[in-house]
């Protein structure tokens, strides 16, 4: 046929061309210099495509992912409808008893990071030991962690899912667990969940098309702003892109055009049993969709965390432990521990995190573009407890950041992706700070390519690169540190 | 492998899964879209292939395993349509297809498709058939506007339910038990039940009084469910409508409620109806 034909010419030229353009771009930047680099934390990305779900309905990944785990708006609409496609295969009642809605999902990889200024061990002067920058570079063969989704519906209209998930350690831990009433009195604009869940982030972390340990998590979903030089960030943790324990009422249009939600949520950020405190955080999300004749669905939304933090603990407790006999008195050796009573923080202080995000299809080409806003109150921002003064001169900080991540499938087997950031103080915590410290830049390109698209399985080879910068992070010299991350491996869901 | 190599053997795969599906290009008029097959292509790739096949013959590899079987667009023959049977359907019966699904499969509303992406879909569904070349689209039926419903109507309908001899397959209740209903077998020799009127839920074709009447006055080809249209008079077609809104008596419909206020129509509903069952369906079993 003519139009297969034409395009199957095109889609392979374009192929080659791609992919000697991503080469090119990730050994240039693989021989690039080695400027210097920060300690940022190595996030095992807990991402969500469920071949339980094409299995069930007999579909292939790519009708509800835009290349696996990024949801394409068919897809987006099924979750939202909880799991469901609003037939009546929906209910397990009507699924073959041997169905199981089990999917494993893990990434066999070959992995490089390098971080420059990274604090080491430096020689001892004086008898003093000290600290040094160096650069760390590590590479060589490696895997992710184990994603062990479990998710559908109970019956029609009550959806579930279940994520235990294993860092590459094997060890375990309850990434998300929650059950939903969907369409309750038969409308789509009510829809009820408890438990552990993603925020109703329409970039979602949970979904990211990056793995690697720079570009497995979106910087700004997790940035939060440096003391002061060499001190580092302040204590409290906090990230939009965690998934968080609570109750979240969530409405839609029928085509899932208009969508909006709020989410009453633990001050927790996901953490089990209520270590931290008694407060609660605030989520609101709402976008609209609109066709912009032959380019596709555009999307604009707007979203904003608000939520509290404890600055100290209400009460301690102190463990004895005896671990032991002295060799030369034989007097009994105790270990004493004076811990926080977990649940009992107070002095709680305010901190937000909004802003507007924008998804934009031009045929194959789709850019998400977001804006962020954070602000923290000064006493989080200054690591101080709410009972004590600030100190002389705190200011509460603020920043703002952005993002435009942008995709292109050449056709549902191969995906171009890449993805910058960038995040700007606004206000610093102390006037004394140098202006840009902590700001940040972010880096990310690559390529997923998908041999087969299946209602079975999925597979993809996966190509990515990534770097950061962040001003002021060394804690030595409290000059930049760049961090880089190359990653190869095959990502398969079954 | 070296890349060249691979190359040559992802198009050589690509080509060879391409080659059966020979059609000219199609386009597609739904209002003021007009869809192109090329674009429809890449979302049929996307979306279609895994049920309908690469070549459109409803063979995609979980053909097999759905039922009932995805639809053969090389035979061309559609179940819902607003043209006379055997003929083939309107660009605009595709495009609401599409957009509906059908409930009792595995057919999902693709509403979330913006329109120009539906349209697309209908151009290239057109490439499969060499008839899309060679025939029209039958005309499409016209439908009177819907006369209010009475008791009376009501009751005239359940006769013409009699003498069409509807209760047949659909069964006297509309339970789809009638005396033919086990017998019964689509154009693909596949067993296929008819309709369930006391279970409700959106008909295969829709879920207005309009679709209903389309239904049976234009039949799903592929199915027993024939054409009525030759038979019954288009008054007597919306007295049927009412009378099959209160065979449905889990739906809440205008001519339920009307049947239910007479002393005749509320034994039969209350007959009909059983509370609390585990399946939800409200019906006797």
């Amino acid at each position: 046929m003519y139009v297969w034909e034409t395009e199957v010419t095109r889609g392979k030229l374009s192929w080659l061309a791609s992919s000697l353009l991503c080469s090119f771009l990730t050994l240039a930047f693989l021989l690039a210099d080695a400027r210097p680099a920060s300690a940022l934390p190595l996030v095992t990305a807990k991402v969500t495509a469920l071949p339980a779900f094409a299995r069930k309905y007999g579909m292939p990944c790519s009708s509800c992912h835009e290349a696996w785990p990024k949801l394409s708006p068919f897809g987006q609409s099924f979750k939202d409808n909880g799991y469901q496609m609003g037939n009546d295969r929906d209910a397990p009642i009507f699924q073959s008893p041997a169905y199981w809605p089990v999917t494993f999902r893990m990434t066999p990889q070959w992995h490089r990071e390098t971080t420059d200024r990274v604090g080491v061990d430096g020689p001892v002067v004086g008898g003093v030991p000290t600290t040094v920058e160096q650069r760390v570079t590590t590479h060589g063969f490696d895997w992710s962690g184990l994603d062990f989704h479990t998710a559908g519906t109970l019956a029609k209209n009550f959806s579930f899912y279940l994520l235990p998930a294993s860092d590459n350690t094997g060890a375990f831990h309850f990434e998300a667990i929650w059950a939903r009433f969907d369409n309750l009195l038969g409308s789509s604009w009510l829809n009820i969940k408890v438990g552990k869940f993603e925020l109703d982030n329409l970039l979602s972390e949970k979904r990211i098309l990056t793995l690697s340990s720079n570009g497995g998590l979106y910087q700004n979903y997790h940035f939060q702003p440096m003391v002061s030089p060499g001190v580092g960030e302040s204590l409290y943790t906090f990230g939009i892109g965690d998934n968080q324990v609570g109750a979240e009422w969530m409405g839609h249009s029928k085509n899932d055009r208009t969508r909006i939600s709020a989410a009453l949520l633990s001050s927790n950020d996901g953490s089990p049993g209520l270590p931290t405190s008694r407060g609660y955080d605030t989520f609101i999300a709402a976008s609209q969709a609109f066709e912009a004749g032959s380019l596709g669905l555009q999307r604009v939304g707007v979203f904003g965390y608000f939520g509290q933090a404890p600055t100290y603990y209400q009460y301690t407790q102190t463990t004895t432990t005896p671990i032991g006999t002295d060799m030369i008195n034989g007097d009994p050796v105790i270990n004493t521990t004076t811990s926080p009573v977990a649940g009992t923080g107070v002095g709680n202080k305010s901190f937000y995190r909004a802003g507007f995000i924008g998804m934009w299809y031009v045929k194959k080409l789709d850019v998400t573009s977001i804006y962020f806003r954070g602000w923290d109150n000064v006493f989080l921002g200054t690591n101080t407890p709410a009972n004590q003064p600030l100190p002389a001169g705190a200011r509460a900080p603020t920043w703002n950041g952005g993002l435009i991540e942008t995709h292109y499938n050449i056709n549902p087997t191969i995906l171009l992706l890449n993805r910058y950031e960038l995040i700007r103080m606004d206000r610093q915590t102390f006037q004394s700070n140098p202006s840009n410290l902590g700001d940040l830049d972010s880096l990310t390109f690559g390529f997923r390519y998908y041999p087969f698209i299946s209602s079975r399985a999925g597979f993809a080879f996966h190509n990515e690169f990534s770097v950061v910068r962040q001003r002021g992070a060394a804690p030595v010299t409290g000059l930049d540190v760049t961090s880089k991350s190359y990653l190869a491996g095959f990502d398969f869901a079954f | 492998m070296s890349t060249p190599k691979l190359s040559k053997i992802m198009l050589g795969l690509v080509v060879a899964l391409a080659l059966p599906v020979v059609g000219a290009a199609q386009e597609s008029h739904i209002g003021k879209l007009t869809g192109h097959s090329r674009p429809g292509q890449g979302l049929y790739t996307r979306y279609c292939w895994g049920c309908h096949g690469a070549r459109g013959d409803g063979n995609g590899e979980n053909g097999p395993y759905v039922t009932p079987t995805p639809r053969n667009f090389v035979s061309a023959t559609f179940k819902c349509r607003s043209t006379p049977t055997g003929t083939l359907p309107t660009d605009q019966d595709l495009f609401d297809a599409i957009t509906r699904g059908f409930n009792t499969s595995n057919m999902p509303a693709w509403v979330t498709l913006t329109g120009q992406q539906r349209a697309d879909l209908v151009a290239f569904v057109k490439t499969f058939s060499p008839r899309w070349k060679t025939e029209a689209p039958g005309k499409a039926l016209s439908i009177p506007a819907e006369p209010a419903a009475t008791v009376q109507s009501i009751n005239q309908g359940k006769g013409i339910f009699q003498k069409l001899e509807c209760w047949k397959c659909h069964g006297q209740e509309g339970r789809s038990d009638g005396p033919s209903a086990a017998t019964l077998t689509d154009s693909n020799d596949q067993p296929i039940r008819p309709y369930n009127f006391s279970v409700g839920g959106r008909f295969k074709c829709g879920d207005t009084n309009k679709d209903l009447y389309r239904i049976f006055m234009t039949g799903l080809d592929g199915t027993p469910m024939p054409s009525f249209a030759d038979v019954v008079k288009p008054e007597e077609a919306w007295d049927l409508v009412h009378y099959l809104r209160t065979l449905q008596v889990t739906e809440k419909s205008p001519e339920l409620k009307l049947w239910e206020s007479t002393k005749e129509g509320a034994a039969i509903v209350q007959a009909k109806k059983v509370e609390n069952t585990p399946t939800g369906s409200g019906i006797k079993p």
